[in-house]
């Protein structure tokens, strides 16, 4: 099983080498003539004004929580499913729904407290 | 030195450096960043133990969603060209001190514990035993995980929702 | 061995032998180890190959369902457009903007393209005839592998928004990664059932356990999951963070040259994979009848591609909010309920009315196939009356102060 893990290594260390390849040749054949229009940074062709910071907006971080809950939910379903096949008899299939249907509830507490909406 | 040694040596020099840069870095962002590479040596670390199942668990739970928020919360916070600040403060000798003494305890604690070699063979067919452990010998902690990840929910959302006016 | 079926293993046969025994001699652990360098090689030449392929596929196909033409100017139909392209991006000037946090910058896109790259190493391309499948490393993990590869990739979009020390840059990656993640709960979930009933995470078992192409019994998975590939991929109509009338081109907004190219090239990587990635899970991987198996798999995954395409060039774009409530309102509680469905449903078939995958495949399929329907029915039914019953709700829109001042000094003049 190492061994499969291994070529996964060896996978990163040539891909990255291919992918840095055209990056170099850029970096190599690429006119370099840096002035003070080009290094700007990008606003619509408009100046920029202040500092660069984004207001907060408490939406980004609940849809991430939200799915941080939701995520460590199928790591534990993983298992599960992976045993299906196996289990003999009724009981781990009615363990499973009341989970889901726990996580379920928190989704729907969720929803109706309006912590889903975008605005 | 096997070659399993000297990939655990490479792989634990990797998540020991990150780790200290997290601490030792200026930036925000590239504390967080470290903090990914070294979550990431500990995947590694996993996959050495020939875990392969929890390895992925680790990339997916603690890269993909903890790192993303603790991320998420920098960039929402600090500003890019915020002044960068010092990273030691004016308790750092005390700070040392303290350091230094837990090093001793734990550095103590380990040399002198027995641990136990596990040298069985990990099974082929693991991530199986463990879902039919989940349901079977781990029921209830499994169904009290679930009950745990409601009111975690519960307790964020009501954390951060926007309160009305009036409320 | 058919030596048109075979004909990488009789290749690698040949490569092995002339470095060990037969030629060169070298030590055991040597000749594997050039033989992974290769494989990796290979692996890695054939991603960006299917990008260079796949540009000029798109262009060309998106023309013609918009009834124009298409590039038709570099080579006879345009077949020299990747080239061209890929010699523009390699001698345009490469523009760093001031105050971009150097490090992290470049390194964004290398991470991006890397990450896409990463999931060809599970996907299996030919069967296991005896010396290993055709496919990079047949992990044991295989399909969730495939999903924390895609974790990282998150990380670079994170990494290029931060660094491009640009308002746009910051906002488009935040939209970006939250829709990413938004996205990824169902796409979990269709795989968690795909993986119940095969009853294991190995690519090449999944393929094998699918006495019927698991897209019968397991219609609505194989939906959501296309759905919400399409999404991770950042298509159409799931672009809102990357188009170019909505936040100028988002969190690459500032990379010029390759390194653009280089998160263009992770986005068509990440699309084909999630298409390859269907074609082996919900449509038997490699099996067919007369040609190569190899050749099978790049039809089907070039079949479910052309829907996307066909997608591209036919749906207009959600807003941001759509997009959210689409996924958290309608798709995480539909593939929820897939899952207990599917669940009872196969334990029902399976112990009551014994029909078993392995006994009677087409029945126990179809049966499944006819519940799949009924509950795709109900879903699309409530959201068909939830749509509607949304376009009576208007929000009222707040007035401004002189129009409410106006209207009653209008209405008195009336």
């Amino acid at each position: 099983m190492l061994q499969d893990f291994a070529f996964v290594g060896i996978f990163v260390i040539v891909g990255t080498g291919l992918v840095a390849l055209p990056l170099i040749l850029n970096w190599l054949l690429a006119p370099k003539k840096p002035n003070k229009i080009k290094s700007e940074t990008y606003e619509c062709g408009m100046e920029t004004v202040g500092e660069t910071w984004v207001q907060f907006k408490a939406q980004y971080y609940i849809y991430a929580l939200v799915f941080a809950i939701f995520d460590i939910e199928t790591v534990f379903l993983f298992p599960w499913a992976v045993a299906y096949k196996q289990f003999g008899n009724i009981f781990p299939l009615l363990e499973m729904i009341l989970f889901v249907l726990i996580l379920a509830g928190g989704l729907i507490y969720v929803w109706r407290k309006g912590a889903l909406e975008w605005a | 030195m096997t070659i399993t040694q000297f990939f655990f040596i490479l792989f634990a020099i990797i998540t020991l450096v990150s780790g200290l840069r997290v601490v030792t870095t200026k930036t925000m962002f590239h504390a967080a960043l470290y903090l990914v590479i070294c979550l990431f040596g500990v995947a590694l670390l996993f996959v050495l133990l020939e875990a392969g199942f929890l390895a992925a668990v680790q990339v997916i739970v603690y890269i993909g969603a903890i790192a993303i928020l603790i991320i998420f919360a920098v960039m929402l916070t600090r500003g890019m060209m915020e002044p960068k600040g010092p990273t030691l403060n004016s308790q750092s000798g005390l700070a040392a001190v303290v350091a230094a003494a837990m090093l001793f305890i734990l550095i103590r604690v380990l040399t002198s514990f027995q641990f136990q070699a596990v040298t069985a063979d990990v099974p082929s067919d693991n991530v199986i035993q463990l879902g039919q452990s989940i349901v079977g010998q781990f029921v209830l902690p499994f169904e009290v995980a679930s009950v745990l990840l409601l009111a975690a929910m519960i307790g964020a959302i009501y954390i951060a929702r926007e309160r009305k006016k009036g409320e | 061995m058919n030596p048109v079926n075979d004909i990488f293993i009789i290749i690698a046969n040949f490569l092995r032998t002339l470095l060990g025994a037969g030629g060169l001699h070298l030590a055991d652990w040597f000749v594997e180890l050039i033989m992974a360098v290769l494989r990796a090689a290979l692996l890695g030449t054939f991603a960006l190959l299917i990008f260079m392929i796949l540009t000029w596929i798109e262009r060309k196909v998106v023309a013609r369902i918009q009834d124009r033409l298409g590039p038709n100017v570099a080579g006879p139909w345009g077949i020299l457009l990747p080239i061209a392209d890929g010699i523009k991006m390699i001698v345009k000037e490469d523009t760093v903007p001031a105050g971009a946090d150097k490090a992290v910058f470049n390194l964004a896109p290398l991470v991006a393209a890397v990450a896409a790259m990463l999931v060809y190493a599970v996907i299996p391309f030919g069967p296991d005839t005896g010396h290993g499948a055709l496919a990079g490393a047949d992990l044991n993990i295989g399909i969730f592998y495939i999903l924390a590869v895609g974790a990282v990739s998150l990380i670079a979009i994170l990494m290029a928004g931060w660094s491009s020390n640009n308002k746009y840059a910051l906002v488009g990656a935040f939209r970006a990664v939250a829709e990413l993640l938004s996205y990824e709960v169902p796409q979990v979930l269709s795989i968690t059932v795909v993986v119940m009933l095969a009853g294991t995470m190995q690519m090449t078992q999944i393929v094998q356990a699918q006495t019927v192409p698991f897209i019968f019994p397991l219609f609505a998975t194989a939906i959501i999951f296309f759905i919400s590939g399409v999404a991770e991929s950042g298509r159409t109509p799931f672009d809102l963070v990357e188009a170019e009338s909505e936040i100028v081109a988002g969190y690459h907004i500032e990379y010029s040259a390759m390194k653009f190219s280089m998160f263009f090239l992770g986005e068509f990587v990440h699309a084909f994979a999630v298409c390859a990635v269907f074609a082996t899970v919900f449509l038997n991987g490699w099996e067919g009848p007369i040609l190569p198996p190899y050749v099978w798999f790049l039809i089907k995954s070039g079949a479910i591609f052309f829907i996307m395409m066909w997608i591209r060039g036919t749906l207009p774009r959600f807003r941001i909010d759509q997009l959210m409530a689409f996924n958290w309102k309608f798709l995480v509680p539909l593939s929820l309920v897939n899952l207990l469905v599917v669940a009872v449903a196969d334990t029902i078939v399976r112990t009551m009315l014994h029909f078993t995958p392995d006994g009677n495949p087409w029945v126990w399929g179809l049966i499944l196939f006819a519940v799949n329907l009924v509950m795709l029915f109900i879903a699309f039914g409530l959201l068909g009356r939830g749509a509607r019953r949304g376009i009576d709700d208007r929000r009222t829109i707040t007035r401004l102060p002189e129009d409410k001042a106006a209207a009653p000094a209008s209405a008195q003049a009336n």
